[in-house]
């Protein structure tokens, strides 16, 4: 088990034919991921790289049997990418474009929304966007759609969640080193308005038999993360250590990632640390701490203990 | 992307929004010019990106025109400080020349994302003149917040409820609910981030104006607005942050004594607490992207050492797909290149690391290798302090 992503998820890539798109295209595939083709407007019919290109989402659904897309369309037209996914049908939508105009998104959520809602009317599943500027999602030995490294990740029952890219990877990379496995990874991105929020995640880890304990990483601006302590101490059972970058970012300055702005004193990390922290998370100040700090009260609980014996 | 009050007005004019009439001027002589033109009785407002303009000098009225070209004398040139420009302050470069207008009432009108709901909302308060966080802070209740579907607009009944929030009446009333749905539209075609108006002005004649205009602008949205892009003004910002963006570096400019190459926003984050943690305060923000190759790298130590306050270097790359090898390749060509003044340390991670290290340890560069971040983080923070 894992959350959204498994050995039966069937990947096509948005934008194959370039640059990003072939090379992650092939990269998932040698992972082991199900990448059953790609769109491109004009170039269907095609193959690139032994891949199958079709000219329209439906068109791959249809012939290729997708349920899930990566997205690698440039930011112009992500959020069209986006729309036609989800319009398709398709399940799972990882959009890994960065730099999405905040308009555009805010289009795409609402059509989303709207197609969601007359999809589960009619019985059919709903659609979930996880990104945009997001490194996309990982279930170790089983799928890897998106941009991480492959190599880093360890199967096991941790479950990871996060608003940065390299952040996750050292998550991964200190829990893989004590020999700790991960059920799956989510990157949720950076950008002010991401498909899939903290509560998404924490609720499907939560679900999840297979993972035992989660690993959320937040930083400055929005209200995300006080938003997900609530939930956390209403909902979550299972042990949850949180980390949150910019704890000495300057108010006012958008630090990299389009979401990641204290603005008119909101959004702080101390804030955000101060709500984890009543909400019963266990918060670690240096980014270095997470993998010790997660083994630690991992092996407090029964299943840990047992893992770790 | 932060403009000017002057070009957020003129912004805003093209979408029917009512402004004071205004000139913009460079010399006192313009000054002179501008306020006769006006109808003698004007005020001069100093035109830098911050707000507290007028509580820190920048803002005043002039009973004639050539009181209009005094004032802009003593203001060209003058650096201006509020308590949002930092104890430096600003070089007022441009000055606003508007006509003066017979205030009854200043209210408070603005529009931002809210991203809990993914959806733009208007706020709308009588207390015009302060600053909306501070209401926010005093009195919640005191702010009337409609959310508002981007893709329907301001429906009448919302402008309405602003405006009956705002206490108005009769003819002002009904000039409110235009300027709203006017200043709706504005923010959603120009892409804008923030659009403020404050203070929202009625004059005592009954029409409603935006005395005051502050716009921010998405910058992921300027490629469809060459316009708006163009009303950069690179003297707002911190020169060697310019000269970062020229190369795709996303730096940001702090007051510390430890430089930092990252890759990936997110890391380049923690990289700074933890360097604050190991006791050492940082000298920038800055992600390098995330393939780290030499030219890149060279970029990236060509801005760090550019700041003098710099007495040591962390890298901190954690490679992913690329390979460590190659980084390290990278990083020493760029350091042989450059000469480096300073200690370097270097934390890399990721495929063929051990490879990468060798490849560092080889050079004969002063590079001081790490393991992990906390490590780095120590190492970096002693060299920057002599130890």
């Amino acid at each position: 088990m894992a959350i959204w992503a498994d050995k039966n998820t069937r990947v096509i890539v948005q934008g194959i034919t370039g640059r990003e798109g072939t090379f992650h295209a092939i990269q998932c595939r040698d992972y082991g991921t199900q990448v059953v083709g790609g769109v491109t407007p004009g170039k269907g019919g095609t193959t690139h790289e032994g891949f199958d290109v079709f000219n329209t989402v439906r068109e791959a659904r249809e012939k290729a049997g997708a349920n899930c897309s990566l997205i690698f369309v440039p930011p112009p037209f992500a959020a069209d990418a986006i729309m036609e996914s989800a319009d398709a049908g398709l399940e799972l939508i990882i959009c890994i474009t960065e730099g999405i105009p905040v308009n555009d998104m805010v289009k795409a959520h609402d059509f989303l929304k709207k197609n969601n809602a007359r999809r589960v009317a009619e019985g059919r599943s709903p659609s979930r966007l996880i990104g945009p500027n997001c490194p996309g999602i990982m279930t170790p030995g089983q799928a890897k759609i998106g941009i991480m490294p492959g190599h880093i990740h360890r199967e096991g029952p941790i479950g990871i969640v996060s608003r940065s890219g390299t952040l996750t990877y050292e998550a991964v990379g200190q829990l893989s080193s004590r020999g700790i496995g991960q059920s799956t990874a989510v990157g949720i991105g950076g950008d002010p308005l991401p498909g899939t929020n903290f509560i998404d995640c924490l609720a499907a880890f939560q679900a999840d038999p297979a993972t035992e304990a989660i690993i959320m990483i937040g930083e400055i601006g929005g209200s995300a993360e006080e938003d997900a302590a609530a939930f956390v101490k209403a909902n979550v059972t299972k042990p949850v250590v949180a980390f949150i970058a910019g704890q000495t970012a300057p108010p006012g300055r958008r630090m990299g990632h389009a979401g990641a702005i204290i603005s008119g004193g909101q959004g702080t990390a101390a804030e955000k640390m101060a709500a984890l922290t009543a909400a019963g998370i266990h918060v670690v100040k240096a980014p270095s701490d997470m993998g010790a700090k997660l083994e630690e009260v991992w092996a407090g609980t029964a299943r840990g203990a047992k893992g770790r014996a | 992307m932060k403009v000017h009050e002057y070009q957020a007005k003129e912004l805003l004019r093209r979408y029917g929004v009512p402004t004071p009439r205004g000139i913009v001027v460079e010399s006192p002589e313009e000054a002179r010019n501008a306020a006769t033109e006006l109808g003698g009785r004007v005020v001069v407002k100093a035109q830098i990106h911050a707000g507290g303009r007028g509580k820190g000098g920048g803002v005043k009225l002039a009973k004639s025109p050539d009181e209009a070209a005094e004032l802009t004398k003593s203001m060209l040139g003058m650096t201006l400080v509020t308590h949002q420009t930092g104890p430096e302050g600003r070089l007022v470069r441009k000055v606003l020349i508007e006509e003066a207008l017979n205030i009854d009432k200043e209210l408070y009108l603005g529009i931002t994302l809210d991203r809990r709901i993914g959806m733009p909302v208007l706020m709308a308060s009588s207390q015009g003149g302060m600053e909306i966080e501070e209401v926010a802070a005093r009195d919640p209740h005191a702010i009337r917040r409609e959310p508002i579907d981007a893709v329907l607009g301001v429906q009448p009944f919302q402008a309405r409820s602003v405006a009956y929030a705002l206490g108005l009446t009769g003819d002002a009333f009904k000039k409110c609910v235009d300027f709203v749905g006017k200043l709706m539209r504005a923010y959603v075609e120009t892409d804008a981030a923030l659009a403020e108006i404050n203070p929202l002005l009625v004059t005592k004649e009954g029409d409603v104006l935006a005395l005051d205009a502050k716009m921010n602008f998405d910058d992921n949205a300027l490629f469809r607005h060459k316009d708006i892009a163009a009303m950069r003004d690179l003297h707002e910002e911190d020169p060697l942050e310019v000269e970062a963006s020229k190369f795709g570096l996303n730096y940001i400019k702090l007051d510390g004594t430890v430089g930092c190459m990252v890759n990936g926003a997110g890391l380049a984050m923690g990289t700074m607490d933890i360097i604050k943690l190991a006791g050492g305060e940082p000298a920038n923000f800055l992600d390098v992207g995330g393939g780290a190759s030499a030219e890149q790298v060279k970029n990236a130590f060509r801005i760090i050492l550019s700041d003098k306050n710099v007495k040591a270097i962390l890298i901190n790359i954690f490679g992913g797909i690329m390979r460590g090898d190659r980084i390290a390749e990278g990083v020493v060509s760029a350091s042989r290149e450059i000469g480096l003044p300073v200690p370097v340390v270097v934390r890399l991670e990721g495929t063929n690391v051990e490879l990468g290290k060798q490849i560092l340890k080889d050079s004969g560069l002063p590079l001081i290798t790490a393991d992990g971040m906390w490590d780095a983080a120590q190492k970096v923070v002693a060299a920057a302090q002599g130890r």
